[in-house]
């Protein structure tokens, strides 16, 4: 008892507070002791909290505090020195622990609250993401539903659909309580109600177009909200219900013509017509801008299809009066067909019936000039034949113009010798203009080609023509043909301004000067000249005949030659010189084979035509006789000549293939002769081709010569020409009876 | 004298002689016959028509001076004179004795001899003229010249 180190309690233990303390002491214990349990129960169901280790911690310091407090128990009484070690360990456990963990807890205690905070911040965030994808999510429906819309809108060509879509899909889309389109009257002075959503058939209210609202919303590009009041909003009845918000938006009407390439139309097009949405009805919403701006790409969309429309109604309109006029030209077409083919058809048949008495007026003229007639008689039938050659051309030209007028007239292309067309014309020209005492040159350029391509009957007809102007309206002087091949630099020439002839390998252009110095024409006459039946006062005072056609008709085979005709002159009384150029073409190479078949063969370079041919040639005249012998020999046959009947008989064999007699001289009977051969040679192609040369022209010749058995009848003189055309038909048919 | 003008001066002459009807067609057609072959072709024809005429104008003279005519030995003689001209193409002469034909057939003794002299006088003007064409076609040739068409 004495020497023990346990403090004496101060005051004797009162038994009822120790009691309590006692019970206290336990139940704080047994406290402390389930609480770590319970925690770490929990800790180990949620795997996420972080800070384990300050659990531990917390959990040793309250296990450590209970465990003082246990031990407390044990110290009320008397107790022991291990059972105060205990308790002092214990304690200093305790108290280790504890300031580690309020130091500890100094440190997480902020981590801990920002966690919080943190947490409130994300809650925020992700509430305010919500209402924008909220957001986000119904404009991508409104666009959406532009985007339908205006498909829808731009899908047909109706008016009517058009607009009934925009409606409908624009009060689908934006929930609309009703959606309607005022359009302009045709006076311009109204506004109608054309197309509602909700009411089916829209009566047809009006509105004056110039209310101040109205005029508002047409100033304005975009959509304006306007009063539920106005009239146009206020064609739904909306009872007792609050009207929900009015927008109102133009729509252009764009006309045709408002479609200028510079000219964009917003600043010309004046009618428009008016769109009135209208939200639902007590509804808080507002509109919002997006839901305007899609109103107005519709109103602008639905202005394009509209004008789409209008265009198409506009071109359909005008295809139909297209094919109207189609048929109706058609129509005409063939009629004028008709009309022309009957003309042709007149023509033709009016020229047969009008060339057959001409062809006997000619024949029995020309017939009748071969006979003896008297001067007075020979005179008449002179003029006969000369009047009726006249109306024949005349006929000729017609049908021929008739022809060239239709296009149906085509160039008959051929060789032929370019030199001895001229000839001829200057041929055919020299008697009359002898008779005029008219001086006729032809002047052919050295380099002008022998042979050409082209139509040869109409060249010559064309030179002729202009020669043969130039002979009838010269009274007395000179006229002088020139032709040459047309050089580039000539072609530039003042006169031919429309006409560029490009010169080529295988084609020239031949130019032809006709020069008279005759009574000329006026300048301001030229023009009229080649123009048909037209004849300038000169000529008409003149009254030289031919019906104006000729220059007519030269132009058009001029230019079907791809040439040009023009004619100068420097006044009345000063002459005038013709013009004109031709395309022509060269000719391939030509080899000797070819050249036998040229129909006309420059004289002087002819190959022999019938080499060898024996022939025997009887004339009586000296002059004649050599004559025909110097033909003969150029055409390269072999010539005997006999001066009398029974030298003929006496040489006649059946060498010779040809015999010429001369059968017209008085006191030699030809005819004999011709019995006597045909009594030689019995066997027909034994006996030699019996020919009279005669200078007489009757009928009775000819009769005489047939009957006693000569195969032909030439004419005398004879044309080298003629002689070798003769010879060539003589040798191939066997006969030939001239047309004397 | 200038080969170009000698030539010109051919060109015109001979123009002139068919201009004023000496000459026709068949004259052209002669000289169409004269080539390399043939070089003095016409020169030739003519000098026989030339002898040929003289002869025949003789005999008419002759014949035309008897008693008693033959109309028809004289119409042969024409008729020859006729068939020369024709063939050289003296158109002139060729005329005459067309005419003088004529005269023949009615046995015109006061015609003929008229047409007789008319044939006379166009045979020797043609005569001339044709002899000056040669010369000047000689002279050409003579100068180096080559003959126009």
């Amino acid at each position: 008892m004495d020497s023990c180190n346990c403090i004496e309690p101060q005051w004797p233990p009162d038994d009822l507070l120790m009691k309590y303390q006692y019970i206290s002491d336990f139940f704080i214990a047994l406290a402390y002791f389930s609480i770590p349990l319970e925690l770490i129960y929990f800790v180990k169901k949620s795997a996420v909290f972080p800070y384990r280790w300050v659990l531990v911690q917390f959990g040793a310091f309250i296990v450590l505090c209970g465990a003082t407090h246990l031990i407390n128990l044990w110290t009320f009484t008397m107790h022991s020195r291990t059972v105060a070690m205990v308790m002092a360990t214990a304690k200093v456990f305790t108290a280790a622990v504890s300031c580690i963990t309020a130091l500890m807890l100094v440190h997480i205690i902020p981590d801990l609250l920002s966690v919080k905070t943190r947490e409130l911040f994300l809650k925020n965030k992700a509430a305010e993401l919500d209402r924008e994808m909220g957001l986000i999510r119904t404009q991508e429906e409104t666009g959406r539903h532009v985007r339908m819309l205006t498909h829808e809108i731009r899908s047909t060509l109706d008016r009517h659909t058009i607009l009934k879509t925009t409606l409908v899909e624009l009060g689908r889309t934006l929930a609309l309580e009703e959606c309607a389109l005022w359009m302009p009257t045709r006076t311009g002075l109204e506004l109608q109600l054309s197309y509602t959503l909700r009411q089916q058939n829209p009566v047809g209210y009006t509105v004056p177009i110039h209310l101040p609202v109205i005029n508002q919303v047409f100033s304005s590009s975009h959509a304006v909200k306007i009063s539920p009041n106005c009239p146009v909003a206020s064609i739904h009845p909306s009872g007792k219900y609050t009207p929900g918000e009015v927008v109102a938006v133009r729509v252009p009407l764009l006309h045709l013509s408002n479609f200028q390439i510079n000219d964009w139309p917003e600043l010309s097009t004046k009618r428009y017509a008016l769109m009135v949405l209208m939200l639902p009805l007590d509804s808080a919403r507002h509109w919002h801008v997006h839901e305007l701006e899609l109103v107005e790409v519709v109103a602008d969309q639905v202005a394009v299809a509209l004008s789409h429309a209008a265009i198409l109604e506009e071109s359909m309109r005008a295809r139909d009066l297209l094919m109207e006029q189609n048929v109706a030209l058609d129509l005409a077409r063939r009629e004028a067909e008709t009309a022309v083919r009957a003309r042709n058809d007149f023509l033709a048949v009016m020229n047969h019936e009008m060339r057959t008495p001409m062809h006997a007026i000619i024949a029995l003229s020309s017939l009748l000039q071969e006979t003896e007639l008297t001067p007075e008689q020979r005179l008449m039938v002179e003029t006969i034949l000369k009047s009726s050659n006249l109306l024949s051309t005349l006929i000729n030209d017609v049908l021929d113009l008739s022809r060239l007028e239709d296009g149906s007239l085509q160039l008959d292309l051929g060789t032929f010798n370019l030199c001895a067309v001229f000839k001829e014309v200057l041929n055919l020209i020299k008697p009359i203009a002898s008779v005029k005492k008219l001086h006729v040159s032809l002047n052919l350029a050295p380099d002008l080609p022998e042979y050409a391509v082209g139509d040869e009957k109409r060249l010559m007809q064309t030179i002729l023509n202009v020669v043969g102007n130039a002979v009838k309206f010269s009274k007395d002087g000179s006229i002088s043909i020139t032709a040459f091949v047309a050089k580039a630099e000539l072609l530039r020439d003042s006169q031919t301004t429309e006409f560029f002839p490009v010169p080529g390998d295988n084609h020239f252009y031949l130019r032809v000067q006709v020069k008279d110095s005759g009574i000329g024409v006026s300048p301001q006459d030229i023009p009229k000249l080649f123009t048909k039946f037209a004849q300038t006062q000169s000529t008409a005072i003149r009254n030289s005949g031919g019906g104006g056609l000729g220059l007519a008709i030269c132009k058009r085979f001029v230019n079907l030659m791809e040439g040009h005709i023009w004619i100068e002159s420097e006044g009345l009384g000063k002459g005038c010189t013709a013009i004109f150029m031709v395309k022509l073409g060269i000719p391939e190479r030509l080899n000797e084979s070819e050249l036998a078949f040229m129909p006309k063969v420059p004289p002087n370079h002819g190959p022999t035509a019938f080499p060898g041919l024996k022939v025997l040639v009887m004339d009586e005249n000296g002059v004649s006789r050599k004559v025909t012998k110097g033909l003969l020999v150029h055409l390269g046959c072999d010539v005997t000549m006999v001066s009398s009947s029974e030298e003929c008989l006496r040489v006649v064999s059946n060498e010779h293939k040809v015999v010429f007699m001369d059968a017209c001289a008085p006191g030699m009977d030809g005819y004999e002769i011709a019995v006597c051969i045909h009594e030689k040679f019995t066997k027909r192609h034994e006996r030699p081709i019996i020919v009279a040369l005669t200078g007489n022209t009757d009928k009775v010749t000819k009769e005489n010569c047939m009957r006693v058995g000569m195969d032909g009848v030439i004419l005398k003189p004879v044309s080298l020409d003629k002689m070798r055309s003769v010879l060539s038909d003589l040798l191939e048919h066997r006969v030939l009876f001239e047309a004397i | 004298m200038d080969l170009v003008k000698l030539q010109r001066q051919l060109v015109d002459y001979r123009d002139s002689l068919y201009h004023e009807c000496f000459l026709d067609e068949q004259f052209t057609q002669l000289q169409e016959l004269q080539d390399e072959n043939n070089p003095d072709f016409v020169v030739e024809v003519v000098s026989l028509f030339f002898e040929d005429s003289e002869r025949l104008l003789n005999e008419l003279t002759k014949a035309l001076e008897q008693q008693s005519i033959d109309f028809k030995r004289v119409d042969a003689h024409v008729h020859q004179l006729k068939g020369s001209s024709s063939s050289i193409g003296a158109q002139r002469v060729q005329k005459s004795c067309i005419a003088f034909r004529n005269y023949c057939e009615e046995q015109n003794v006061e015609g003929c001899l008229t047409c007789l002299q008319l044939v006379r006088q166009e045979y020797y003007l043609v005569k001339s003229k044709l002899e000056a064409l040669f010369k000047l076609e000689q002279q050409i040739l003579s100068a180096g010249g080559s003959i126009p068409i």
